[in-house]
């Protein structure tokens, strides 16, 4: 996996509240069976109209905004477990995804694949989407080791909570298959305690 | 220490805490299909890395399968292909599979249960949302990503952190034509989609007491419309009457044992929750959703509420609906009575029942598609297939079908379908396609009468549900 330190970067505002993996990567790109190509048709229904038209109002099909970080609304990310949406917007060039809430399935994806989900107030979301709407040119600085979203050149400075363990696998590249094969040993004695 | 059901399963599964971190729990069942393994399979086997427990395995085909005309090949290369990688990963780690045309071939939720897989106290996980259905047992059963499913074809063991614990009562005296669907679609549009995120549910109260384990599995299977992980029902005689003499199920004296330690599985009288609601049966209505994610929901004769959101406007503007309006006599041209929501032999029971002696609506186009094959199968023997083709209805294979619409089961752009499926997402049946959420009751009557009706006013029928 992909080391994850630090990012500074312009954002993406996407304020929609409830987006789904559905809406992130359609059931019907889900038929490949690598990792490859996910990001070319990242939110594709939103991107495009069914004619195969660019749909001007998107967010993403602004050139204003750009960058490698999402800022979206809140609960981002639920529905399926399908972890093509952390593919997706991984192989689309995001690094950081930033809303007010993550459903659960998601946020796991994305830590697997070295997204960083960074949760923030409602009221740092807020602010965070009026500004980079208004200011596309706004650099946010996520500091993963010191736990902190800073506006550059801007007062505003958040802290965000991460788990040890994982953020540890994140700035290490680590996954959890490698800590898991370590347990091996504890793993069998427990099988065997299970029969008796 | 007062234990909750949660936590009595969760504790015997873990093998080792990380100090500051997720703890190593063990998985006694991992369920696969064809949509989300090849990645895990190829991420072992880039790395070298056995399969560690195969026999623990359990494969089916179901995601990406067609409805009609199973015995020949499939016409999709890239489907083709998504299930040839199955059978050869299968073959290739000694996995048990239930491919298409197999005698157990079906909807992954649908199988684990009616082979008697799912057994209470167990986890199980799958790479699918839905895998909160087997919670039904009181067993702990998940979702997970792929990189999750490599974890456990590693070492069948996850790290997860402990969820915290919500328990959902619901008591008193359900209406007639109240469906176990209807139950958890109030429960969601009162508590919203995000209301469980970080929680593991339990259902209790006599409601679920009472409801039969098809009905159950229902209500687990939506847990993650609410952002729960997973939802549980404690075990009960309903429980261990639907496993006994299943394939899977633990025969003569072992079975007994099993039930003497099943009956133990229960939320102890002092046990605490973090977070708990209540909500009265008589309050609960045939439901059906107006939006586009399963907390849309309403009451079928209520008015949609108006809000002043943008979210929720976008979401009214997919859907062509307007705040304020009621859906009673909304035409509907498409029905869908399946997924791994609704597609167990009770459903069609109900929906048999309804459609009895009445006819089809000219204008409806409807997919009545088994869970497995184990259910067209009993379909045939009760016979409700002939109630159906008399009323004009065709029931078709096994799968999944249009409710998440990878294979040529699609809704059009624009249309509306009443579907007993899980998920209202734009798109989610089609690209375009306006889904609304129901039970197998009101989706029946759908059918027969070309647009919503109001079940709860045909009383001469209601003594039938």
């Amino acid at each position: 996996m992909e080391k994850f330190e630090r990012l500074i970067s312009t954002a993406i505002p996407l304020p929609t509240e409830n987006v789904d993996t559905d809406q992130i990567i359609p059931a019907r790109f889900l038929k490949a069976t690598d990792k490859k190509g996910f990001g070319d048709n990242v939110f594709k229904d939103w991107r495009y109209h069914k004619d195969g038209s660019i749909n001007k109002t998107f967010v993403l099909n602004n050139s204003k905004y750009t960058g490698s970080i999402l800022v979206a609304g809140n609960n981002f990310g639920c529905g399926s477990s399908r972890e093509h949406a952390a593919w997706a917007l991984a192989g689309y060039g995001f690094k950081v995804i930033i809303s007010s809430f993550f459903a659960d399935i998601f946020k796991g994806n994305a830590l697997n694949n070295g997204i960083l989900p960074v949760q923030v107030s409602e009221d740092c979301l807020k602010t965070l989407l009026q500004l980079i709407t208004k200011k596309p040119d706004t650099k946010i600085d996520i500091d993963l080791q010191n736990q902190v979203l800073q506006i550059v050149g801007n007062v505003i400075v958040e802290k965000f909570e991460i788990d040890t363990y994982k953020k540890v696998c994140l700035i290490n590249g680590y996954d959890d298959i490698d800590y898991l094969l370590s347990k091996k040993d504890k793993i069998i004695a427990y099988e065997q305690e299970q029969q008796f | 220490m007062a234990k909750t059901l949660f936590d009595k399963v969760w504790d015997k599964h873990v093998v080792d805490t990380i100090t500051d971190g997720p703890q190593i729990i063990y998985i006694d069942k991992h369920l696969i299909h064809e949509v989300t393994s090849p990645q895990a399979f190829n991420e072992l086997a880039e790395r070298s890395i056995p399969i560690f427990r195969p026999q623990q395995i359990v494969a089916t085909a179901d995601h990406n399968t067609p409805t009609v005309d199973q015995h020949l090949p499939v016409k999709d290369a890239l489907s083709r292909n998504q299930l040839k990688q199955l059978t050869e990963n299968c073959q290739k780690n000694d996995i048990e599979l239930y491919g298409l045309g197999h005698e157990y071939n079906g909807i992954v939720h649908v199988i684990g249960p009616e082979l008697g897989i799912t057994q209470p106290g167990m986890t199980i996980v799958c790479g699918d949302s839905h895998t909160s259905t087997h919670g039904a047992f009181g067993t702990i059963a998940f979702g997970i990503g792929t990189s999750q499913v490599a974890q456990v074809f590693a070492s069948q063991c996850l790290l997860m952190n402990k969820p915290k614990k919500l328990r959902v009562n619901v008591n008193g005296k359900l209406k007639k034509g109240v469906l176990p669907k209807d139950v958890i679609l109030y429960i969601i549009a009162k508590l919203g989609t995000n209301s469980g995120t970080g929680y593991f549910c339990e259902y209790a109260g006599n409601v679920f007491e009472e409801m039969s384990m098809e009905g159950r599995m229902t209500v687990c299977n939506m847990s993650i419309e609410m952002g729960a992980r997973g939802g549980m029902i404690a075990p009960d005689e309903t429980t261990f009457e639907y496993i006994k003499n299943r394939k899977f199920a633990p025969k003569g004296d072992d079975f007994e044992k099993k039930v003497a330690y099943w009956k133990t599985l229960k939320t102890d009288e002092k046990a605490t929750f973090d977070l708990e609601y209540s909500f009265d049966a008589e309050d609960i209505e045939p439901m059906i959703t107006y939006g586009t994610n399963p907390g849309m929901g309403i009451k079928i004769s209520e008015a949609i509420p108006s809000l002043d959101d943008a979210s929720f406007e976008k979401s009214l503007a997919y859907m062509n609906f307007q705040k304020g309006e009621r859906l009673l006599n909304k035409p509907i041209n498409y029905v869908f009575i399946g997924s791994c929501t609704n597609s167990r032999i009770e459903d069609f029971r109900v929906a048999a029942n309804y459609i009895k002696g009445k006819q089809k609506a000219p204008n409806v186009n409807a997919w009545f598609v088994p869970g497995s094959q184990q259910v067209a199968k009993q379909i045939k023997e009760e016979g409700l297939d002939v109630i159906f083709t008399d009323a004009g209805f065709k029931l078709r294979q096994p799968g999944c079908s249009a409710c998440l619409a990878m294979n040529d089961d699609k809704i059009p752009e624009g249309e509306y379908c009443v579907s007993t499926s899980n998920r209202n997402f734009e798109g989610r049946q089609g690209q375009g396609a306006r889904t609304i959420l129901a039970s197998p009751l009101v989706a029946a009557s759908t059918a027969v009468a070309g647009k919503i009706i109001n079940i709860l006013e045909e009383t001469s029928t209601l003594e039938l549900v």
